[in-house]
């Protein structure tokens, strides 16, 4: 067993290492149901409230997505359980990352070759962070089990449900280990081992929203977690298909690793050109080459698929609405069949919108990145200004969000007006309500703009933070009923309510405005300021 | 034009840091000029205020007769720039690279790139994330001196090469400087200070505590002698410029400074000389001199 000598060393170098990070995030999550229990228990006190709330949220298959098939058993567990489904995806969103921060980044910034020459073998770096992420995990488990049972929920099921969550984050760290395996560089593997979560999703999600399609959840490895169905039936037995299965793909991860040398990919790493093409000769020619994946990535995945589910579920959860007999007075209100769709579209279309904010966000930081990394300084040494420089970004940081909600737009009133048969009505319907989220987006963009102009190093809080602030007032503000003026500090509340509402130009043109101003604002003090600050 | 690069009282302050306390640098056309000093001392920044990526607190900068902060775009098409630690686009191959910056410094000679590719053994196909320490120092280099420009600002540019790179480098700048071209080159290497350049800088804590010619600096320098005479010397102790004295009998050990060599030398030939050796002053203890920390104040 020597090829594990030092995982224990190692492991504590982790802890070490992640002593802020790792504790928050435990918390958070552990956190999570416990809140979304002792809430729900005060608001639906009988099985039948529940069952009555359990149908209402089961109504609509944009929420089936992301919380799985209704449980059968309409006890308060049973509930959280199944409406607390998206943070076990977060438990394997997390396992993926944390795994390939501890090894590929590690490898990829040379600490690996660092400690590799002292007395560790060959497995323990993968094992390190196997281990502790498994550790965290069973943590995290523990203390989700304990807090339902602290709200007078059964035991088995309490711990049933603790280890799901566990589960999540262990099978999907081995996945992360598998996928660290492949390629040299770390950004590679974090979007190979996201695009598994994505695909075990889009199965699971598939498998629970279509009838006759329910195999293709126990495809997906997130599918088997899902059906735990803890406190509904508590299927104890599917914990023995998801060691069996965790326990394949760590060794299938440690024979990969053992295969390569130190710093390398499985995938090998193929030589470039031995001169650019005559095109790469402005720095806009080289944000294409910097920013080209993400975009394709964000087209690819929000623009193509989500247009096409937003568009295709649209009609059927109408559908759906039409058939609950409390709902359809409510249907009537908003306009009838098409009404609630217009409804659906429109929100789902604003969710669309907070994601690619996020893209809008990451892009504008590139520049940082490109700043931190000293990579700036050599081309502002050319003959190239800062404002060119800057411009080349901001292409990507305006210009990319705007055609990702284009074709989102495109693709969900294409899809929606093929299901109601009239594509020349629905296409500019839908696609408006796409283009009018625009300026919210471009408001978030250019406010990460405006930081990294003045105040560099606060450039990613600060961008990450506004795009936060915005989930929680767009998602669960008006839950916790905070107060309109709050409410109004996101951009996104402003947005009229595209297609079924009317469209008002004013508060788009106001954000618009707010949004050249904080770029303005921004490029000003990037003018100004020295470069680079690390 | 006489000076390419002029600078006198430069200060610059990152917060409560004076980075550069009154720096004066003054670079003439055509030479290769040594910029040294222990790290921490300024180079960087100096270097940095050249290319107007920061901007000076006080003092004046002058640069190829241009501001470095209000022209420097347009300065930077005359001048070419290789940091101490070049950085690459992990998805761009070498020669893109390469090719990438000569053209945004306006146009490189491509036979001036392949040739150098080939001198600095370089494959230009490996991406950026592939490249060892030297091997991005050496894209760096091939995409500045492949490209048709005045001056070029080296920042520490050896640092990774091998001996026999070491040695290639040393072959190009000597090229260089024959085609007429300023350098400014910052470096720790002594040998490679000595064997290139005609001035020197040395800073400190911010300042210039010497500036000149080699040979200038050489006086500033002691010669250690050894010598035994024919009968026992006197006098010695009271000439200026004499350090370290041991007089044993006929044995003579002392370290005069450069300048009072001759006087000595009359003195210690007037007892007669049996035996002499001397050892020249070297640079690094000249540079020791300057980087070892003050004692604080």
């Amino acid at each position: 067993m020597t090829a594990f000598t030092g995982t224990g060393s190692l492991a504590r170098l982790i802890v070490r290492r992640d002593r802020v990070l790792l504790p928050i995030w435990m918390l958070f999550l552990a956190v999570l149901p416990l809140s979304l229990a002792s809430g729900t228990a005060t608001l639906y006190k009988t099985d039948a409230e529940r069952q009555g709330y359990i149908d209402d949220l089961g109504s609509s298959p944009l929420l089936l997505l992301f919380y799985g098939t209704k449980p059968t058993d309409p006890n308060l567990g049973a509930l959280i359980f199944w409406r607390s489904a998206t943070g076990m995806v977060i438990m394997a969103l997390i396992g993926v990352l944390f795994v390939i921060r501890h090894t590929r980044v590690e490898e990829e910034a040379g600490r690996r070759e660092l400690l590799g020459a002292t007395v560790v073998g060959r497995h323990a770096a993968v094992a390190a962070a196997l281990v502790t992420m498994a550790g965290a995990s069973l943590i995290v488990g523990v203390l989700v089990a304990l807090g339902m049972m602290s709200q007078d929920t059964p035991a088995a099921g309490a711990f049933a449900m603790g280890l799901a969550w566990a589960a999540a984050g262990i099978l999907f760290g081995a996945i992360g280990a598998v996928t660290a395996q492949l390629s040299e560089g770390a950004g590679a593997a974090r979007g190979i081992g996201i695009a598994a979560l994505g695909v075990a999703f889009g199965l699971r999600g598939a498998g629970d929203v279509t009838t006759g399609l329910s195999w293709l959840t126990w495809v997906s490895p997130l599918g088997w977690i899902y059906n735990v169905h803890a406190y509904a039936g508590d299927h104890w037995w599917v914990f023995g298909v998801i060691a069996v299965a965790t326990a394949a793909v760590t060794v299938l991860a440690l024979r990969l690793s053992a295969r390569r040398d130190v710093g390398a990919g499985l995938l090998p790493p193929r030589l470039g050109p031995a001169s650019a093409a005559p095109s790469l000769s402005s720095p806009l020619a080289l944000a294409w080459r910097l920013h080209r994946g993400s975009l394709y990535g964000w087209l690819v995945g929000l623009g193509v698929v989500g247009g096409l589910l937003f568009g295709g579920v649209a009609k059927t959860s109408a559908d759906l609405l039409a058939d609950n007999e409390e709902l359809t007075q409510i249907m009537q209100r908003i306009g009838g069949r098409s009404g609630a769709a217009d409804v659906f579209l429109a929100g789902t279309l604003g969710l669309g919108a907070i994601a690619v904010a996020a893209y809008g966000i990451s892009a504008a930081l590139r520049m940082r990145t490109e700043e931190a990394a000293l990579r700036s300084e050599a081309l502002l040494a050319t003959g190239v200004s800062r404002l060119r420089w800057a411009a080349s970004h901001l292409v990507f940081a305006f210009l990319g969000p705007t055609v990702v909600m284009l074709v989102t737009g495109l693709a969900a009133g294409l899809f929606y007006g093929a299901t109601t048969g009239d594509i020349g009505r629905e296409v500019p319907r839908v696609l408006g309500g796409a283009l009018v989220q625009l300026p919210a987006i471009w408001v978030l963009a250019a406010l990460t703009v405006a930081v990294f102009g003045l105040t560099p190093r606060r450039a990613p809080a600060i961008g990450w933070a506004a795009l936060s602030v915005c989930v929680v007032l767009g998602q669960i503000g008006a839950a916790l009923q905070l107060s309109q003026a709050l409410l109004d500090v996101s951009p996104f509340t402003h947005i009229p309510r595209v297609p079924g509402g009317p469209v008002t130009v004013v508060p788009l043109l106001v954000l618009t405005v707010i949004a050249i101003v904080l770029v303005v604002a921004g490029l000003a003090g990037f003018r100004r300021r020295s470069v680079p600050v690390t | 034009m006489e000076n390419s690069i002029s600078v006198a009282g430069l200060v610059k302050r990152f917060g409560q840091t004076t980075a550069l306390d009154g720096l004066d640098l003054t670079v003439a056309q055509g030479e290769v000029h040594g910029f040294l000093g222990p790290n921490g001392a300024g180079k960087t920044t100096t270097i940095r205020i050249l290319l107007g990526l920061q901007r000076a607190d006080g003092g004046t900068v002058r640069l190829l007769d241009g501001d470095p902060w209000h022209d420097a775009v347009s300065l930077h098409r005359r001048l070419a720039y290789v940091p101490g630690d070049v950085t690459l686009w992990p998805n761009l191959s070498g020669g893109e690279v390469i090719d990438l910056l000569g053209r945004l410094r306006g146009g490189l000679n491509p036979a001036r790139r392949n040739e150098l590719l080939e001198r600095f053994d370089l494959d230009p196909r490996k991406k950026g994330r592939a490249y060892s320490k030297g091997n991005r120092q050496k894209v760096g280099l091939i995409a500045a001196l492949a490209s048709d420009v005045e001056l070029l600002l080296l920042d520490e540019p050896t640092s990774g090469l091998d001996p026999l790179m070491e040695e290639v480098f040393r072959q190009v700048i000597a090229e260089e400087k024959g085609r007429g071209r300023t350098v400014l080159l910052s470096s720790h290497i002594l040998s490679e200070v000595e064997a290139l350049c005609d001035r020197v800088s040395i800073i400190r804590q911010g300042r210039t505590v010497e500036t000149g010619t080699l040979t200038q600096l050489r006086h500033l320098t002691r010669t250690f002698i050894s010598a035994e005479l024919s009968t026992p010397p006197n006098g010695l102790a009271s000439l200026p410029g004499v350090h370290d004295l041991h007089v044993e009998a006929n044995q003579v050990r002392l370290q005069v400074d450069s300048a009072q060599l001759d006087t000595v030398l009359r003195q210690l030939t007037s007892h007669g000389v049996r035996s002499l050796v001397s050892q020249p002053p070297t640079l690094e203890e000249l540079f020791l001199r300057h980087y070892e920390t003050e004692p604080a104040k």
